[in-house]
C-alpha cells in the first residue's frame, strides 16, 4: 500500500518532465503573488521567445524544452522548484527570479550544482561579489540612483525628498539611493516609507513638503504604490519636480495616473519604453521594436520594463549556447561570461569575469512624461 | 487513546519517513520531504493547541520568524555556534509567547484569532523594516549549520537535500513523540477539558488561564523550531517566513489534516505542501483547486482527512 | 495647522474605506456568528466587474450597477455551497471555509480577469478641495459620504425593520428564530446577499482612489476585520468608529511619528483595546454556553 502511494506520488511529481528534448531550459519566476506584477509579462515573454526560437529551428536544429514554474515570489518555493530544474528535470542552465529574495533562493542552488543562471532580479548583491555561475540582466537600483541624481545635479538640485515602498524593491533602492547621494553631492532631507497597499500617501507627502530646503521628490517602487504616490504629489500641489524609478517605466502606469497627474514625471527607463521614438541608426531600434510587436500580437499590450529583462535573459542565454562548445553547463557559463556587446531592449551587454551583469547607467534614459507620451531628455 | 495508539501512530509516522527515500527517483523528492517534516513540526505544535486546547492562532508564523531569524543573526552578532541559535530561538519565541500569551489568551474566538493575527504582523513588520539588522524584504543569509560537514569528516557523504531529509524527519518524529505524550498526561487531559467546556473544565478545578498558556508556549516553541529549520535547510531567510499567509497556512495544514491527531497533522502538511508541486502543470489554476479544497474538506470532512479516514474504516472492520 | 488637517483628511479617506470593508463583515456576522474572510474579495470583484463592464464600453453608472448585482449573487451562492453545508462548525473550520473561498475567488479572477492594476475614472473629476490649505479629492467625499449612508441604512435596517430583527433573532438563536415562524434560511442569503452588495458598492467606490487588482482582497480584509474586531463586531456603529479610527491612527502615526510603523502602531493599539475590552470598543459581552 506505502508502495503504491509512494509511486503515485512519484509519477504526479514527475508529470511535467513527460515533455523530452534536447536542450531543457528551466525557469521559475513570480507569474502570481505580491510580485505577479513583475513575473507575470516575465512569464509570458520567456514562454513566447522559446516558442518563437524553436519555430525557427531551434539551436543549431535542437529544440528547446522550457520548464517554466511559478514560485509565488515566495523564496522558500524558489529554492524547491530550483532543486526540481536541476535535479529532478536536469536543466542545463536557469532564468528566473523576479524578486531578490526569489533570487538569492535559487542562486545558491545554481552555484552549488554549477547551472548557469541569469537573474531578473535588481539587487547589486546578486553579482557584487561576482558569483561563478550566476548573471543578471537589470540594472542594478544603485545604477538607477546614480541616473536619477546626475539628472538632478544638472537641473541644480541638491537636497530632495525621498518617498519608498516597503516592498523588496523600494527597501532596496532607498537603502542605495541614500548610500550614493552623498557622492553626487545630493542631501536626502526627508525619508518616508508606504505599505506596498496602502490607499494614500498624503501624510508622508506633506511632511516631505513640510521639509524646508526640499527641491525634489524622489519615489522609489514598484506596482500600485507610485500610482497612488504621483496621485496624491499632484492633489497636494506641489511645484517641485517627482523623480521615479525604473520600477514603473512602463505605459500602464500613465494610463492608471491620468495625463494630468504624470505630466513631468522623470525616471530612468530603457529604450523598451520609446521604442518608435528610437531613431533608426539607434543600435537598440531592431531588437526593441522587433520585440515590442512580437508580444503586442500575442499579448494585445505593451511590454514592461520587467519583461524587457526576462527577453534579454532568453536572448543571453541563446546567444551563449550557440556559441558554447556543447550543450552543457560549464560550456554555457563560459560562453556567457565571453559575452561581448550583445544588444538587449535593456542595453548592450558585456559580461567578463569581473562583471556579471554587464550593463552600465549610460544605458538607462532619463524620459519625462509628456502631454504626448515619453519624451527622451537626455 | 490508548499506549499501543501512541506507539502505532509513532512507529508508522518513523517507517514512512525510513523507507520512501527507497522510492525517490531524485533528489528533488528530498527537498520536497525535508519541506513537509519542517511544516509538519510546526502544525504538531498547532494541534496541541488547536486540537488540545481548542484555542486558535493566526500568528503563529511570528515564532516560526522568530526562530529563522535567531538562525541568521545569532551566530553574526552573538557568535552563538549555528547549532545552538535553534535553541536561543526556541527560548526568545517561548517567553514571548509567556508574555503576550496571559492577556491574549483572555480573548475568545474571532477576538483571540484578530489579536493572534496583529501579534504575527507585528513580527513580520519588524523583521521588514528594521533593515540594517534584518536585511529588510529581500531578507538574509543563514550561516551553515555545519553538522553535514562533521558527517562527512565521519565517513558518511550526504547531499544537502539527504541530510535536511533526515535531520527534519528526526525531528518531526521527536516533536510528535512529545506531542503524544502530552496528550496522555494530566496536562493534557486538562487541556483537552477545556477544549470541550472552559466552565466546565474550571468547575472540576482546572487553572484554565494556565493550560491555555501552557498550550500556547508550547506550540510557539515549535514553530519557532520549524522556523529555524526552515532557515538552516534554506540557507537564506526573507520575512515571508513570519507572513500572515505562512499563519494561515499552517492552521489550514492543521485543520485539514485532522486538528486532533499528530499523524493528521502531518498528512495536512503533506498535502499543502504536495499540492503546488503536483499542480505546476496547471499553475494558473492552483489558488482555484487549493480554495476549493479547503472548502470541500472543511464541508464533507469537518474532523479532517485522518480522523474523518480512519472513523470509516474502524466502520468497516467492526 | 494645515498639515494636521491633511492628516486627519488622508486619516478619514482610509478609515472610510476601512469602514466600508467593516460594515460588510457586521450583516453576515449578525445573521451566522461567521466572520467572512472572502469579504476583501468582494470589494475586488466590485472594482475590478466595474472596470471591465466600463471597458467593455459599458456606462460608469451601469457598469457598477451591474458589478454589485453581480457581486450580491456570488455572495448568495457563497452561502449555499460552502457555509449553509457547514452549518454548526467551529469557529476555525467557518475560518477555513471563508480563506478557501478568498483564495478561490481570487484564483478565478486571476483568471477571469487578469494580473493587472486598474482604474476607471472619478466620479466627479480629479481636481482636489481646497480648504484651509489642505487638500481632499472629492472622489474621498463619496467613499465617506458611502460609507455612512450604509451605515445609516444597516443600523435602520436591523434597529427599525422586521427583517433586520429576524435577522438578528437568527444569529441569536437559530431554533428559536425558526420557532417563532423565521425564515433562516431566507435570513440567510439575504445577509450574505447584502454584505457582497456592501463589499461591492465600497469596490466601486474606492477604485478611483486605491486602484484595484485581482489581489487587493486580502489587505483590505485584514484592515476591515482589524476595524470591526476594534469596533465590536455585529455593531453596525463598532464598524464606522473601529475603521475610522484605524484609518486616522495610521494617517497621524505617519504624519507625526513614523511612516515605517504607522501598521504597527494601529495593531498595538487593537491590542491594547482587545485587552481592556475584550469585546472591542462597541461590542456586547456575551457569557459562554455550556
Amino acid at each position: 500500500m506505502r508502495n503504491t502511494t509512494a509511486s503515485a506520488m512519484a509519477l504526479l511529481l514527475a508529470l511535467p518532465v513527460a515533455a523530452q528534448a534536447e536542450i531543457r531550459l528551466g525557469a521559475s519566476v513570480s507569474a502570481t503573488g505580491p510580485a505577479a506584477f513583475l513575473g507575470d509579462p516575465e512569464a509570458k515573454t520567456i514562454e513566447m521567445m522559446v516558442e518563437d526560437i524553436n519555430e525557427a529551428g531551434g539551436i543549431d536544429g535542437e529544440q528547446i524544452a522550457l520548464t517554466l514554474y511559478d514560485d509565488g515570489g515566495d523564496p522558500n518555493k524558489a529554492r524547491t522548484f530550483a532543486t526540481r530544474l536541476v535535479e529532478d528535470d536536469e536543466v542545463v542552465a536557469i532564468i528566473g527570479g523576479s524578486t531578490t529574495g526569489t533570487t538569492m533562493s535559487i542562486l545558491d542552488v545554481a552555484e552549488d550544482e554549477g547551472i548557469p543562471f541569469i537573474s531578473l532580479a535588481g539587487a547589486i548583491s546578486i553579482v557584487d561579489p561576482v558569483r561563478e555561475y550566476v548573471f543578471k540582466t537589470p540594472h542594478t537600483d544603485r545604477m538607477a540612483c546614480e541616473k536619477i541624481f546626475s539628472d538632478m545635479q544638472a537641473q541644480g538640485i541638491s537636497r530632495i525628498g525621498m518617498i519608498s515602498g516597503t516592498d523588496g524593491f523600494g527597501a532596496s533602492m532607498q537603502a542605495q539611493c541614500k548610500d550614493v547621494a552623498g557622492d553626487q553631492g545630493i542631501e536626502v532631507l526627508a525619508d518616508e516609507t508606504y505599505g506596498p497597499q496602502d490607499a494614500d500617501t498624503t501624510p508622508q507627502l506633506t511632511r516631505i513638503r513640510n521639509t524646508d530646503g526640499v527641491q525634489a521628490v524622489l519615489n522609489a517602487g514598484f506596482g500600485q504604490g507610485p500610482a497612488i504616490v504621483t496621485r496624491n504629489f499632484a492633489q497636494l500641489g506641489f511645484d517641485i519636480p517627482l523623480y521615479q524609478s525604473h520600477g514603473v517605466a512602463s505605459n500602464a502606469f500613465v494610463e492608471l495616473v491620468g495625463p494630468e497627474a504624470s505630466q513631468g514625471v522623470r525616471l530612468p527607463g530603457t529604450a523598451l519604453l520609446i521604442g518608435d521614438r528610437l531613431a533608426e541608426d539607434d543600435p537598440q531600434y531592431q531588437v526593441v521594436n522587433d520585440y515590442t510587436a512580437a508580444y503586442r500580437e500575442r499579448y494585445g499590450q505593451d511590454p514592461s520594463t520587467f519583461a524587457g529583462y526576462a527577453h534579454d535573459a532568453v536572448a543571453l542565454m541563446v546567444d551563449a549556447m550557440r556559441r558554447a562548445d556543447e550543450i552543457a553547463p560549464d560550456a554555457i557559463r563560459d560562453a556567457l561570461e565571453a559575452t561581448q556587446g550583445f544588444v538587449g531592449t535593456t542595453g548592450v551587454y558585456t559580461f567578463s569575469p569581473e562583471d556579471h551583469l554587464g550593463l552600465d547607467p549610460s544605458d538607462f534614459r532619463m524620459l519625462e512624461i509628456t502631454a504626448d507620451g515619453w519624451k527622451q531628455i537626455d | 487513546m490508548t499506549w499501543r495508539n501512541k506507539w502505532l501512530q509513532l512507529a508508522i509516522l518513523a517507517i514512512a519517513i525510513a523507507v520512501l527515500p527507497l522510492f525517490f527517483p531524485s533528489g528533488y523528492y528530498y527537498r520536497v520531504g525535508a519541506l513537509i517534516f519542517v511544516n509538519a513540526l510546526a502544525v504538531v505544535g498547532l494541534v496541541i493547541l488547536i486540537g488540545y486546547a481548542g484555542q486558535i492562532s493566526l500568528g503563529h508564523a511570528g515564532f516560526a520568524g522568530i526562530g529563522a531569524y535567531a538562525c541568521a543573526l545569532a551566530p553574526e552578532h552573538l557568535g552563538l555556534h549555528p547549532a545552538l541559535s535553534p535553541v536561543l530561538g526556541a527560548v526568545v519565541s517561548g517567553v514571548l509567547a509567556l508574555l503576550i500569551g496571559r492577556p491574549i489568551l483572555r480573548l475568545k474566538g474571532y477576538y483571540l484569532a484578530v489579536a493572534t493575527l496583529g501579534f504575527g504582523i507585528l513580527v513580520s513588520m519588524v523583521l521588514t523594516n528594521e533593515r540594517a539588522l534584518t536585511g529588510g524584504p529581500d531578507g538574509m543569509q543563514v550561516a551553515d549549520l555545519g553538522l553535514r560537514a562533521v558527517l562527512r569528516d565521519l565517513g558518511w557523504r550526504l547531499s544537502g537535500g539527504e541530510f535536511w531529509y533526515g535531520a527534519s524527519g528526526i525531528v518531526l518524529v521527536l516533536g510528535a513523540w512529545i506531542a503524544l505524550n502530552l496528550f496522555d498526561s494530566p496536562t493534557g487531559r486538562a487541556m483537552r477539558a477545556l477544549h470541550g467546556s472552559e466552565v466546565a473544565a474550571a468547575t472540576v478545578g482546572v487553572d484554565v488561564a494556565r493550560q491555555k498558556l501552557r498550550a500556547f508556549v508550547i506550540s510557539a516553541v515549535y514553530a519557532s523550531v520549524a522556523g529555524s529549520l526552515l532557515a538552516l535547510q534554506n540557507g537564506y531567510i526573507t520575512p515571508d517566513v513570519a507572513g500572515f499567509l505562512h499563519s494561515v497556512e499552517m492552521v489550514t495544514m492543521a485543520v485539514l489534516g485532522g486538528v486532533g491527531s499528530v499523524l493528521g497533522a502531518t498528512l495536512g502538511a503533506a498535502i499543502l505542501t504536495l499540492l503546488p508541486q503536483v499542480l505546476t502543470v496547471f499553475a494558473e489554476y492552483e489558488q482555484l483547486v487549493l480554495g476549493a479544497v479547503m472548502i470541500l474538506v472543511m464541508i464533507f470532512l469537518p474532523q479532517g482527512l485522518l480522523p474523518s479516514i480512519a472513523r470509516r474504516l474502524r466502520g468497516r472492520d467492526e | 495647522m494645515d498639515a494636521l488637517l491633511q492628516f486627519i483628511f488622508s486619516g478619514v479617506t482610509v478609515g472610510a474605506v476601512y469602514a466600508l470593508v467593516a460594515l460588510g463583515f457586521t450583516i453576515i456576522y449578525n445573521a451566522s456568528d461567521v466572520v467572512n474572510f472572502a469579504q476583501g474579495e468582494f470589494v475586488m470583484l466590485g472594482g475590478m466587474i466595474t472596470v471591465f463592464a466600463f471597458e467593455a464600453g459599458m456606462p460608469l453608472p451601469l457598469a457598477a450597477v451591474l458589478a454589485v448585482l453581480a457581486t450580491a449573487a456570488i455572495g448568495v451562492a457563497l452561502n449555499k455551497l460552502a457555509i449553509e453545508p457547514a452549518r454548526g462548525a467551529p469557529v476555525v473550520t467557518l475560518i477555513i471555509i471563508t480563506i478557501g473561498a478568498s483564495i478561490l475567488i481570487r484564483g478565478a479572477a486571476q483568471l477571469v480577469f487578469d494580473k493587472q492594476l486598474h482604474r476607471f475614472p472619478a466620479f466627479s473629476g480629479d481636481d482636489p478641495i481646497r480648504i484651509l490649505g489642505a487638500t481632499i479629492l472629492p472622489q474621498s467625499l463619496w467613499v465617506i459620504v458611502g460609507a455612512l449612508v450604509v451605515f445609516v441604512g444597516l443600523w435602520l435596517f436591523f434597529t427599525r425593520t422586521l427583517t433586520g430583527k429576524a435577522v438578528l433573532a437568527t444569529a441569536n438563536n437559530r431554533v428559536a428564530a425558526q420557532l417563532v415562524g423565521i425564515n433562516t434560511a431566507w435570513v440567510m442569503t439575504l445577509s450574505f446577499g447584502l454584505s457582497a452588495a456592501i463589499g461591492a458598492l465600497a469596490g466601486v467606490l474606492v477604485t478611483p482612489i486605491t486602484l484595484v487588482s485581482y489581489d487587493v482582497g486580502v489587505a483590505l480584509a485584514l484592515k476591515g476585520f482589524a476595524a470591526a474586531m476594534l469596533g465590536g463586531m455585529g455593531n453596525p456603529k463598532g464598524a464606522l468608529a473601529g475603521g475610522l479610527l484605524l484609518g486616522l491612527l495610521e494617517a497621524l502615526t505617519a504624519g507625526y511619528l513614523s511612516s515605517q510603523y504607522k501598521d504597527a502602531v494601529a495593531f498595538i493599539v487593537i491590542l491594547g483595546v482587545l485587552f481592556a475590552m475584550p469585546q472591542g470598543l462597541f461590542g456586547k459581552s456575551a457569557t459562554e454556553r455550556v
